[in-house]
């Protein structure tokens, strides 16, 4: 490659952002000052397998300016490229493929607040506008209206980004604590210009109101504390509960009450069984991968161990962006370690030393307490080099994602890591085969992960006995919208959905129930008989999808709601494929020509839609094409949203 | 006549191809045996000199067992493979993606659309006269080719041509997200500010004619492109002497554009700026 840069520098600030990611420059050939008395830099070579293998850290690195200054200036841009040598048209196309950056000037502090369906359903809309207003162009903050934050349980969700120095201590919904060393100055010295004297810190506001909102934005530091991860589990402390019995019982922050609460027996069993002896347990276990797709989760580890390519990776798919579903969420904030214990017996069974965590750019407290939960794993010799004394050695990554639906599609997902747009690859091959960086791959999301703990210590025949014979062990639903209760519910799966919501308390007026979030369907109030199995509901015509299950009473406009699903995926779309990237635009018009409209006036945009929705479902790469057509089509047949 | 090499011998695969037994060597692509049988799949991103990227969706078929069509231009033959390629179902999705496409970009200069279009039964303008469109001026920034983005169809060819497949320049990418994405260069800045090399080889593949020469968008401009009126001579080029072909395309004894044979073993269709646009001088008569 030989690539060129433009004139543009970074300011010492951007430097100082990606030096502090990827170490001082070590020659000016890759942007450090060129003072004509380093001789060195004229024998200075660095190119080849060495540069390809450093491009993954352009996401890192595209964060690490993001965070500091908030946005993504040419100089900075082309100084990360300098240091990655990544031509910088690529730089630039991955960075304008997320949400969160900006190439373009912004202020240090942005407002996100949700616009999805659940936070719609609460108020967002009256929300942002109200807070618009209140802090007014003069605040330098920014509101940018998005989609769902994962917040369903407590909608109206707002999330507050404010760049700064993350070398300074940085305030995490309230809960201080010094991110990288303590380069900086201390806090409160006076200085409370925005930028480099300002610590990076993120709130999330959530049931949010406009006045805390317009509080959190301006003072994101003393923004109170979250609710303990276990207000979003309305039965917790319930004995009867398998993969959410730690949430609210143990400290998440605490490697000791882990283990305490019987943490690590898992791994400890693994170790007894060996790999073969662990794949033969989950399989036999029945397990299948709870993201949506219902793969069994045995198959895909057999093959991936069996693969003579090494060496093997491991990725944890914690990008959950389905509108409606934040049981991950709840999962990692509340029992974070449950997830590193996973990973370990996951990447032993698997033969994979390596582990990425690929988790959503919008979970700030879950990302501080994994990272804090895999720093004490680490101190305690249950990751690293010899994994409790036994001679394995497994380590795992955070990457954060930076704002793209797609990323939670598997070989986005790859591609993402590996530094490139997050668009899918097409399968075959399929990531068992090549997957992350073109090797043998196993990808499982945090839900199915943290069941493999449950089928080693109970053991397979035990885990098989719940649920169903088809569809076994307990199941986490994100139940949210009109209900008195929403949250994570774990059930075994056979629970029916009227039972669901009765637990969650719904409300009266029943309208409809999304399940499986915008990708899955409703079903009308008097289907709530459907058995919650991957069977029953596929038998229904409908899907378990991640365990969605969003209530509508009689005061949503369901237009609106279909619109804002259609608008999702338009935005999500990442382009690629010509029935994704126009058919969605397509549908977004046509639900907007109908909305006010029904019967005879409406036909012919149904039968529009019903087209083009075949054709993205048969034609579309991903899933994200081939499933944004299914929530319209089961609101039009099911619901008669149009007659 | 070009030499083609021979590579190792291939195993054959045996499938089915609307119920007809196809053999077709290891590694071929549905498509290829769908060529090998004479059957016609439109194709609009694949290029014959550049790895699929099965990105605009028009060839898809019918495979026995799979839950969605596949891409015939990148789905490999397998052996008992049993594929259907003039289904009501692939036929549908064809004609919707045909549709989408003339309905938001222009598709007047692509070659073979307009039958496809005919033959599918495609009607573009039932999205509406305010279906969202494509419609961006034409990017001339420089006087060796223009980048109309009105005409783009997201291929990606121009940016695998660019990139690892052949330049390895990297001066464009795709930048943006769905709708809004665009191949762009760094900053989307000018051509002129850019890593580019000119070297053409974009042009090269561009499908649509979203990537031409300045030449010919300015005859085109100007009413005066006529390709029956074109006579095309594939000679040596004369400023180095790695001899790559050139196709001098001439109209009324002027070179208009100048293209590279494809089969040839050498370049693959590709030039450099000097083989590519340096051919003023031929035509400098004062």
């Amino acid at each position: 490659m030989d690539l060129r840069f433009g004139d543009s520098e970074p300011t010492d600030e951007e430097r100082a952002a990606v030096d502090a990611l990827l170490g001082p420059p070590e020659s000016s050939w890759e942007g450090a000052a060129r003072d004509g008395t380093d001789a060195a830099d004229l024998r200075w070579a660095r190119g080849g397998r060495e540069a390809r293998d450093r491009r993954d850290l352009l996401l890192p690195g595209l964060h690490a300016l993001n965070d500091r200054i908030g946005w993504i200036s040419e100089g900075a841009l082309d100084y990360l490229c300098r240091r990655l040598t990544v031509p910088p048209a690529q730089a630039y196309g991955v960075a304008t493929f997320y949400a969160m950056f900006s190439v373009r000037p912004r202020p240090a502090t942005v407002l996100h607040v949700c616009t999805d369906l659940a936070c719609t359903a609460a108020g967002a809309t009256d929300l942002s506008t109200d807070v618009e207003a209140r802090l007014g162009p003069e605040s330098g903050v920014r509101v940018e209206r998005g989609p769902c934050l994962g917040l369903c349980e407590r909608a109206p969700a707002a999330l507050v980004i404010r760049a700064g120095d993350s070398a300074r201590p940085a305030c995490e919904g309230g809960t201080v604590q010094a991110v990288r060393g303590s380069g900086g100055a201390a806090p409160g010295d006076g200085k409370e210009r925005r930028g480099r004297d300002t610590p990076r810190a993120t709130a999330v506001c959530a049931p949010a109101t406009p006045d805390a909102a317009v509080r959190a934005a301006t003072a994101p530091e003393n923004a109170p504390a979250e609710p303990a991860p276990a207000l979003a589990v309305p039965q917790a402390g319930d004995p009867a509960l398998t993969l959410l019995e730690r949430v609210g019982t143990a400290d998440p922050t605490s490697l000791d009450d882990y283990r305490a609460h019987g943490g690590y027996t898992a791994l400890r069993r693994a170790f007894a069984l060996g790999p073969a002896g662990v794949i033969r347990e989950v399989t036999d276990a029945g397990l299948v991968g709870r993201g949506g797709a219902a793969f069994p989760t045995g198959r895909k580890w057999q093959a991936t161990a069996a693969q003579p390519d090494h060496p093997h990776y491991l990725v944890c798919n914690a990008d959950e962006s389905e509108p409606g579903t934040f049981k991950d969420r709840v999962l990692m904030e509340g029992d974070p370690y449950a997830l590193v214990e996973a990973m370990t017996i996951a990447a032993y069974a698997t033969g994979a030393h390596k582990g990425y965590l690929y988790l959503r750019g919008e979970y700030p407290r879950a990302l501080t307490r994994l990272t804090h939960a895999i720093a004490q794993a680490r101190n305690r010799g249950l990751l690293g080099d010899d994994v409790l004394g036994q001679g394995y050695a497994f380590d795992i990554e955070i990457r954060r994602g930076a704002g793209a639906y797609i990323c939670g599609e598997e070989t986005a997902l790859f591609n993402s890591i590996e530094g490139y747009r997050g668009e899918p690859r097409s399968k075959p091959p399929f990531p068992v085969e090549k997957g992350l960086f073109g090797k043998p791959t196993v990808e499982n999301n945090v839900e199915t992960l943290v069941n493999v703990l449950p089928i080693l210590t109970m053991g397979a025949p035990a885990y098989a006995a719940i649920g169903t014979a088809a569809s076994t062990g307990p199941k986490l639903y994100c139940v949210s919208g009109s209900v008195d209760r929403p949250g994570v519910y774990e059930l075994p799966f056979g629970a029916t959905l009227g039972e669901l919501l009765t637990l969650a308390q719904v409300r009266a007026g029943l309208r409809a129930v999304l399940l499986g979030g915008a990708a899955g369907g409703f079903v009308r109030p008097d289907e709530l008989d459907i058995p919650l199995t991957f069977e029953g509901t596929r038998q229904a015509g409908t899907t378990l999808g991640s365990g969605v299950v969003m209530a509508f009473d009689d005061t949503v406009p369901l237009p609106r709601l279909l619109l804002r699903i259609a608008e999702f995926f338009r935005d999500e779309s990442c382009g690629q494929c010509v029935p994704c990237r126009v058919g969605t635009v397509r549908q977004e018009e046509a639900l907007r020509r109908i909305a006010d409209r029904t019967g005879a006036a409406a036909a012919g945009d149904i039968d529009l839609l019903r087209e083009v929705g075949r054709a993205m479902r048969d034609a579309s790469i991903c899933g994200l094409g081939q499933t944004a057509w299914n929530a319209v089509e089961s609101a039009i047949d099911r619901l008669g949203a149009y007659e | 006549m070009t030499a083609i090499p021979l590579g190792v011998p291939r195993r054959l695969v045996e499938f089915t191809l609307d119920g007809q037994d196809a053999r077709v060597p290891e590694g071929s692509t549905i498509l290829e045996a769908c060529r090998a049988a004479g059957k016609d799949v439109p194709t609009l991103c694949e290029g014959d000199t550049l790895t699929p990227k099965n990105a605009c969706r028009v060839c898809v078929v019918e495979v026995e067992g799979a839950r969605t069509l596949a891409p015939a231009c990148s789905r490999r033959a397998e052996p008992g493979m049993v594929v259907r390629t003039d289904t009501e179902r692939a036929r549908h999705s064809r004609k919707v993606v045909l549709e989408l496409l003339a309905s938001s970009v222009d598709l007047s200069t692509t070659p073979s659309v307009a039958r496809w279009i005919k033959e599918y039964e495609a009607k573009p303008d039932r999205f509406g006269p305010d279906a969202a469109r494509v419609d961006e001026e034409p990017r001339v920034d420089n006087d060796l080719y223009v980048r109309d983005y009105g005409k783009c169809i997201l291929c990606y060819k121009c940016v695998d041509a660019c990139g690892d497949q052949w330049q390895n320049t990297f001066a464009i990418s795709v930048s943006g997200r769905g709708f809004d994405a665009r191949i762009s260069v760094e900053q989307d800045a000018p051509l002129t500010d850019s890593a580019c090399v000119y070297c053409g080889n974009c042009i090269e593949v561009c499908p649509t004619g979203a990537l031409s020469f300045k030449s010919e968008f300015d005859m085109r401009a100007a009413g005066t492109w006529d390709e029956a009126r074109q006579s095309e001579t594939t000679t040596v080029c004369a400023y180095c002497g790695v001899g790559c072909n050139l196709t001098l395309h001439v109209q009324d004894n002027e070179i208009v554009k100048v293209t590279s044979p494809h089969d040839n073993p050498v370049t693959h269709g590709n030039l450099c700026i000097k083989g590519r646009f340096g051919y003023q001088h031929v035509q400098n008569r004062d």
